[in-house]
């Protein structure tokens, strides 16, 4: 049994079940759960409240019509929701098609999100974090992952070497890493 | 296992799609046949997702979850629409399914008594075998062109023409063997009768005496299961005829 399962809190696995049996509670479940970091994250991205709703639309429909893309081996489903939410975002924000699918996505998380404390507890840690990093390491991380920039355009617009903005880009999320291994 | 130095920065910015060109297509190529720095993208974009809990607040106005609500349950009432509850093939895969295992007891069964079948006849092949090839020596010596024939009889006494018929009622076989017969005129032949216990003669083969007066005559056409009284022999024409032409020039009952 999961934490969350023993805390009296269906685990995310069980309800990805249920809604393959098509239990629209279990959706319900997960929207509850999950809903606020998908709609922050896509409208960090597009700063539109109208757009960031049709990204949690489609990507909970994409979840509600086809439960079986996620399964354990995709990592943890906040983590995963919260990627497929950023990705696409970022695809909407670029106007372009989807670049991943979402089948393909695999995401490495052992923390547990599907308590909201738990996930109160992470986003406190990681502002707090991105509050503690150099600026320009913070700037190419977000330019990056919140404005859906390639190396060679943060480079461009910032007049650093694509080495330098390749480093800090890593080096910002292995801070992250580092952060919760403690 | 680590991931390979050169890639290290690469993966960072590939884990966020930020990588392009030829960097990203050699990457991921790498990707396809590394494993280690496969984990470590999927850790490394797991690091990235904490970034979009660290967006965490603004919370979906409450028209969005009903809206997603409604959205799903209607497409789940049109797939109803487009697929039946329970549309006819539904129970086929089962139907199949049990059929199939029916048919497989069946078969075993089946198949059971096919073994049995075929070890039996298999038995009574190889005996049939040795039987066939124990009568094809008898009647190979007894037919053999170049055999020696001797009839045994009291000493100083002349050879005299002499039948032998075994006549096997149950199957209607007969096999006879002439010796010492005298050769029949031309155009003649000699003709075997089966003598019933009642009733007309019955032809039971026609011979004619090889160069030292020996003749068999093996399993003529007889009707079945006909009591035999006696045995006899005629001159007929060469053609053979249905009744015994006089007179009888030997004749022999059974013992």
């Amino acid at each position: 049994m999961s934490s969350v399962e023993s805390k009296g809190i269906p685990a995310d696995l069980t309800l990805v079940s249920a809604m393959r049996a098509g239990n629209e509670d279990a959706l319900a479940q997960l929207y509850d759960r999950y809903s606020p970091v998908v709609y922050s994250v896509a409208l960090r991205v597009l700063g539109d409240t109208g757009k960031a709703e049709d990204v949690l639309q489609e990507v909970f429909m994409q979840l509600w019509r086809n439960p079986e893309v996620f399964d354990s081996s995709r990592g943890n489903l906040g983590a995963w929701l919260a990627v497929i939410a950023r990705n696409r975002a970022i695809d909407m924000l670029r106007k372009r098609r989807p670049e991943t699918d979402i089948e393909d996505v695999v995401v490495s998380v052992e923390r547990d999100l599907a308590g909201e404390a738990d996930r109160m507890r992470i986003m406190e840690k990681v502002r707090g974090l991105l509050g503690t990093m150099p600026s320009l390491q913070r700037s190419a991380l977000e330019m990056a992952y919140f404005e859906g920039l390639s190396h060679s355009e943060i480079s461009a617009k910032t007049g650093e070497p694509l080495g330098t903005i390749k480093t800090r880009i890593r080096t910002g999320l292995l801070a992250l890493r580092k952060a919760f291994e403690t | 296992m680590s991931v390979h130095e050169q890639f290290a920065d690469d993966l960072a910015l590939y884990a966020l799609g930020a990588l392009e060109g030829g960097e990203r297509a050699r990457l991921e190529e790498h990707l396809e046949e590394c494993s280690a720095c496969r984990r470590e993208m999927e850790t490394l974009r797991g690091d990235s997702a904490l970034l979009a809990l660290s967006t965490a607040g603004p919370k979906p106005p409450a028209r969005a979850r009903q809206r997603l609500l409604e959205a799903a349950a209607r497409e789940r009432r049109d797939i109803a629409k487009v697929r039946p509850a329970h549309p006819w093939w539904l129970p086929l895969p089962w139907l199949a399914a049990g059929a199939l295992a029916l048919l497989v007891v069946v078969l075993s069964v089946q198949n059971s008594g096919l073994r049995q079948q075929v070890a039996s006849l298999q038995r009574d092949s190889a005996r049939y075998q040795i039987e066939l090839q124990q009568a094809r020596e008898i009647v190979s010596t007894l037919t053999a062109s170049d055999a020696m024939q001797v009839t045994l009889v009291a000493a100083k006494t002349p050879p005299q023409p002499q039948g032998k018929a075994m006549y096997v009622r149950d199957r209607s076989s007969l096999i006879f063997l002439a010796s010492n017969m005298p050769q029949v005129p031309p155009e003649k032949t000699y003709e075997l009768w089966l003598i019933p216990m009642s009733g007309a003669p019955i032809p039971a083969g026609l011979f004619k005496p090889d160069a030292h007066g020996s003749a068999t005559v093996i399993n003529p056409p007889l009707p079945p299961n006909v009591e035999a009284k006696a045995f006899a022999i005629t001159v007929e024409p060469e053609a053979g005829s249905t009744t015994p032409t006089m007179p009888i020039v030997m004749v022999g009952a059974g013992e």
